[in-house]
């Protein structure tokens, strides 16, 4: 839309669960085609920050604008709604629980989108869902259903359903915690093809080496603020804060 | 124990259950036409909306069966509302059950995963689209059990329509009572075809139930 406007951006973003405020002014901008990833210890407040942006959770106050257009615009009721509904097709979110349809196939889970919100024939669907599944390397699952996959594989069927909706910016939350160190590899490659594709991404994750290895910024976040961001390899080899350190020195050592 | 009577009476009580049946059919029907706009209520944004399918719920189970069904037949006239005793039973054993069968219904739905609406709502499906395309086919398989076990209880209430006068099981027996004196025997008829029926419909649950682990099954 406009090549200025950086694709994510994020002005004083509050949130509190009842008086505890768990987000407490967070400002962060991913520019278009860039990867900035979030680390920090559990219960900092990545995942909320994440889920705020697509508005999974609703913020107390803050400005939330993607592409040049307000997320959080001060609409009500069913004009809200459909405005969100819009917003959310430009943003694929991926999870850490792979949160796939159980009760329909692969194909089905990737296709479903496309043709219910884009209005895709069920042949054009179909023909980028097995684009889909090729470039994820499952070009032979299409029809099983999620069930019989491993970890790694429902999260790159995940990745593909999220890639259907031809997103422009992708939100990433812990995508291999949840997954067997031996299946972590398979979904960080096809991350890292997102990333060669220039694909923007918002990637929140624990693992530090992938995040140096990829991102173009990282952000270290605790107790609700963004404690330390920067360059990735300086963040993580030679950080300011005190805090960054400590939490890095425990991590590095795992 | 006068066999050879139970033998005499059965067919004709066999005819009666008919009428039980039919009873229940069409009750089941309405009531879970109305357990479904109920539960939808029950998660509805609009909080009024909300408020009353939760009335609706608390009344209908708070109040004996058969004053509500006194109210619909009896009281019905006042207002307009002139059924024959049939459908008064229908209706009211439809209104009754449906606010039963709404709660198993949204029990079912509360145990769909969170990360289920979360993923379609990260698509960008709506509320209702999000319901009706991820939440409500993955609670019906949890929601058959409760639905039979209501069903059953249905069929067995049929039984309070007999007091404004349609002559289904409990009332041909209780005719079949004043003309042979053999209530025992009678009633025992009764209770055996009873039986019949709820066996009918647990086997008919029980049959849907494997028809789901069939489609699970080749899920899994
Ligand atoms: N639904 C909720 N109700 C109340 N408190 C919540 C809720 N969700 C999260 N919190 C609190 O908000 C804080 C931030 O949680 P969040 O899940 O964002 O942390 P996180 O950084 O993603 O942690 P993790 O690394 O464990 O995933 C935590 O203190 C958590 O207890
Ligand atoms: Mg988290």
């Amino acid at each position: 839309m406009n090549q200025q406007k950086p694709m994510i951006e994020l002005r004083q973003i509050r949130k509190s669960y009842g008086s505890h405020e768990v987000l407490k002014g967070i400002d962060l901008v991913v520019p278009r085609g860039k990867i900035v990833s979030i680390i920090g210890p559990s219960g900092s407040g990545k995942s909320t920050l994440l889920r705020s942006i697509n508005m999974l959770e609703e913020t107390s106050s803050g400005e939330i604008w993607l592409d040049g257009q307000q997320v959080n615009r001060p609409l009500k009721g069913r004009v809200f709604e459909k405005h969100i509904n819009h917003i959310r097709q430009e943003m694929g979110m991926v999870f850490q629980q792979f949160n796939l349809f159980p009760h329909l196939t692969v194909l089905q889970n990737i296709m479903i989108g496309p043709m219910r919100l884009k209005g895709l024939t069920k042949t054009a669907a179909r023909d980028r869902a097995n684009a889909l599944l090729a470039k994820v390397g499952l070009a032979d699952k299409g029809q099983a259903y999620p069930a019989r996959l491993s970890g790694g594989q429902k999260q790159r069927v995940a990745i593909a359903r999220a890639l259907a909706m031809q997103p422009k910016v992708m939100l990433f939350d812990e995508a291999t915690s949840a997954l067997d160190p031996e299946l972590v590899e398979e979904v960080n490659q096809v991350m890292k093809q997102l990333v060669s594709e220039h694909m923007t991404m918002l990637i929140v994750t624990h693992e530090m080496r992938f995040a140096a290895e990829v991102s173009d910024h990282v952000l270290f976040m605790d107790g609700g603020v963004v404690v330390e961001q920067g360059d990735p390899r300086q963040i993580l080899s030679n950080p300011i804060e005190e805090r960054t350190r400590v939490f890095l020195r425990k991590h590095l050592s795992n | 124990m006068d066999f050879q009577l139970m033998g005499q009476i059965l067919p004709f009580m066999a005819e009666a259950s008919l009428l039980t049946v039919s009873l229940t059919v069409y009750s089941l029907v309405i009531g879970l036409f109305v357990a479904m706009i109920v539960a939808m209520g029950r998660f509805s944004s609009v909080k009024p909306i909300r408020w009353v399918a939760t009335a609706y719920v608390s009344i209908m189970r708070g109040t004996p069966l058969l004053v509500q069904l006194f109210i619909i037949f009896f009281g019905g006239p006042q207002f307009g509302l002139d059924l024959k005793p049939f459908s008064a039973g229908v209706l009211t054993m439809g209104l009754n059950i449906g606010a039963y069968m709404s709660e198993g219904i949204k029990g079912s739905i509360i145990a769909v995963d969170k990360g289920q609406t979360e993923a379609s709502r990260s698509l960008g499906f709506g509320r209702f689209d999000t319901m009706r395309l991820f939440i409500f086919p993955q609670a019906a398989a949890l929601m058959i059990r409760s639905l039979g076990v209501n069903t059953v209880i249905l069929a067995k209430s049929t039984a309070l329509v007999s007091t404004i006068g349609v002559v289904e099981l409990t009332y041909s027996a209780q005719r079949f009572v004043t003309s042979t004196y053999k209530p025992f025997e009678v009633f025992a008829v009764a209770g055996a075809a009873y039986i019949v029926i709820v066996g009918a419909i647990l086997l008919t649950v029980r049959g849907l139930e494997h028809l789901f682990d069939a489609h699970r099954k080749a899920a899994a």
